[in-house]
């Protein structure tokens, strides 16, 4: 992202500061009485937690003779790291992260894409309405909203599983197979509309002219909407996505709200779940490889993503 | 805008169109709608009843119940929230805008550098901090203190990013040396002339770490052991877990949920534009 970023912002920057202040700026000591009171907290809590957790990984307790020795802790290479890579529980939650990201992650962004979309023609009525209506989850903490829907799967209280019955379905939102796409109809519901939003705004800041020429032509709304409108707000799509993979990650209260009604939850489902488990074992070098490992994984991922798009996308 | 002069569009995409859009604000407003009707029932009748209908109405029962719960433990937590979040995103904007200001006003060396690494920061999952934050407050003695909650949510890379954009949109260089010919200090010129235009994008800076701080649940879970320090999250989330033995909670905590709501869905609705300016800024990317 911060290429596109930088890119964006140095555009608005540069027609901003076109005109150079008069010798040079202010004192240094002034630049720095205005960049410390975030730089301090940035650097305390966010730099220093970082080096701390990726110094921790490499450090291992060890016990001196037997069970009734006294524990030291020690330098260990990449011991954690390798503990991390052959424990199964880690792998099975990558696993269950990463299904869960290539289908809700695209579902969501393509639900946003088309209602941005129409939001953006002159076939709807009612705009605002839809437009508050998809926005106001966003309102909603993660924990709540999964509160609500748990009440929504619960077979004793929902209405909609009352509903379906009614039509001959027996459906089991918390089941085995089911409840890792509850959890992800719960993170679709929370983001969609701030997803939408983006590009609905994105959409908005497209000079008319731009089409007006294809709409004489003859084109569709169809063909204007994927020819021109998608190619041109792609930045703000592969923004959308590149939050939705960090998000993805993160994952942590909706699964573990869900958990409370659900056998079917393990306290090790996603990686942050299990960096917690393991961290409340009083393990924390193995929390803090397992929390580094999923940093990475993010960094790596929505890069890559960025990359690869922005070549094809010629931008 | 650009879609004013109307082309012919056949009624079925019209109509295809509209019932798409009713469906998803279905889905989008259920759950709440949901909530409503089921935050006005009384215990008993949430499993007998059905569910998207209204039986009793127990609302102010049901608020009294849940404010007098545990010696108005609810009130507490909503306290917390307003505090956590309402500080926090004062602090954070304060401190956002003075480093977004800066880095899009004053000339100095490392100034992209900087930038650079505050781009990065937004990138890092914060779950990924809050254990190893964890771990360094319990050495300093701040775990299990306000401070421990609302320390590390003051920082946000993002809110200095978008206050960089908005200064070099809405303030102008004639009107900073202007103010500096006239004898004003940086400080003063910051705080009469540029706050004033910055006002409008300080208020979309604000709300976004508003709800990021409203909404967040793992730092103050790991951070927090008393429960008088909980936000709403995390007491809720307490009571949610122990519906399965004490089966009269779950009133509470569906009334909880909806108080819980109700002034931040009020609050968007009122301050929509500004939602709309910092969406905007954030698709600049």
């Amino acid at each position: 992202m911060a290429d596109i970023a930088t890119r964006g912002t140095r555009v608005v920057a540069e027609s901003g500061d076109r005109r150079r202040l008069s010798d040079g700026g202010p004192r240094a000591g002034i630049v720095l009485a205005f960049l410390t009171p975030f730089f301090l907290p940035f650097v305390l809590f966010y730099l220093v937690p970082i080096a701390y957790a990726i110094w921790q990984s490499f450090l291992v307790v060890r016990r001196t003779g037997g069970q009734y020795g006294t524990s030291y802790t020690t330098f260990g290479g990449f011991e954690q790291y390798a503990e991390v890579f052959q424990n199964g529980e880690f792998w099975a939650s990558i696993g269950r992260i990463a299904l869960f990201g290539i289908v809700q992650v695209p579902v969501m962004l393509v639900v946003a894409l088309i209602m941005a979309l129409l939001l953006d023609t002159p076939l709807l009525k009612l705009k605002s309405f839809f437009r508050v209506a998809a926005f106001m989850p966003y309102a909603v903490p993660g924990v709540i909203a999964a509160i609500m829907w748990s009440f929504l799967y619960s077979p004793q209280l929902s209405p909609v599983v009352d509903l379906l019955k009614g039509l001959g379905l027996e459906p089991d939102f918390l089941g085995p197979g089911a409840v890792l796409w509850s959890a992800a109809n719960v993170s679709t519901w929370l983001w969609t509309g701030y997803n939408m939003l983006i590009m609905f705004s994105a959409l908005q800041a497209i000079p008319g002219e731009l089409y007006e020429a294809a709409k004489l032509d003859g084109a569709s709304n169809w063909a204007i909407a994927w020819r021109i409108k998608v190619p041109i707000i792609a930045p703000s799509i592969i923004l959308t996505t590149v939050f939705s993979i960090i998000g993805t990650l993160q994952l942590y209260a909706e699964p573990a709200v869900l958990r409370q009604i659900s056998s079917n939850i393990s306290s090790t489902y996603t990686p942050n779940m299990l960096a917690y488990a393991v961290a409340s074992g009083n393990n924390y070098q193995q929390a803090a490889a397992i929390s580094v490992v999923i940093a990475v994984i993010t960094f790596v991922l929505s890069f890559g993503f960025m990359r690869l798009t922005s070549k094809r996308a010629g931008l | 805008m650009s879609n004013q002069n109307p082309i012919r569009e056949s009624r079925v995409s019209r109509t295809a169109a509209m019932a798409l859009m009713f469906l998803l604000a279905i889905y989008f407003l259920l759950p709440i709608y949901f909530l409503i009707v089921a935050a006005t029932k009384p215990q008993g009748d949430l499993a007998s009843t059905f569910g998207l209908a209204f039986s009793h109405f127990d609302l102010f029962q049901n608020l009294s119940t849940l404010f007098g719960r545990s010696d108005g433990i609810y009130g507490r937590w909503a306290l917390n929230s307003v505090i956590y979040a309402v500080l926090g995103a004062a602090v954070g904007t304060l401190i956002s805008a003075l480093c977004g200001y800066a880095l899009a006003k004053f000339r100095f060396r490392g100034r992209e550098f900087l930038f650079s690494v505050i781009l990065g920061g937004v990138l890092v999952p914060t779950t990924a901090l809050a254990l190893p934050l964890f771990l360094l407050f319990s050495a300093t003695g701040i775990v299990n203190t306000y401070l421990a909650v609302f320390l590390p949510s003051i920082v946000s890379p993002f809110g200095v990013y978008l206050a960089r954009i908005f200064t070099s949109a809405a303030v102008p260089d004639e009107l900073i040396e202007a103010a500096r010919l006239d004898g004003a200090g940086e400080f003063r010129t910051f705080f009469s002339v540029a706050f004033k235009l910055l006002t409008p994008s300080l208020v979309t800076i604000f709300l976004f770490q508003f709800v990021g701080i409203w909404n967040n649940f793992f730092l103050p879970m790991v951070m927090l052991q008393e429960e008088s320090l909980f936000p709403i999250t995390l007491g809720l989330y307490g009571w949610n877990g122990q519906t399965a033995r004490v089966s009269l909670l779950q009133e509470s905590v569906i009334t909880g949920s909806l108080v819980s709501i109700v002034p931040v869905i009020i609050l968007f609705i009122l301050l929509q534009r500004f939602w709309r300016s910092g969406l905007a800024a954030g698709s600049l990317k």
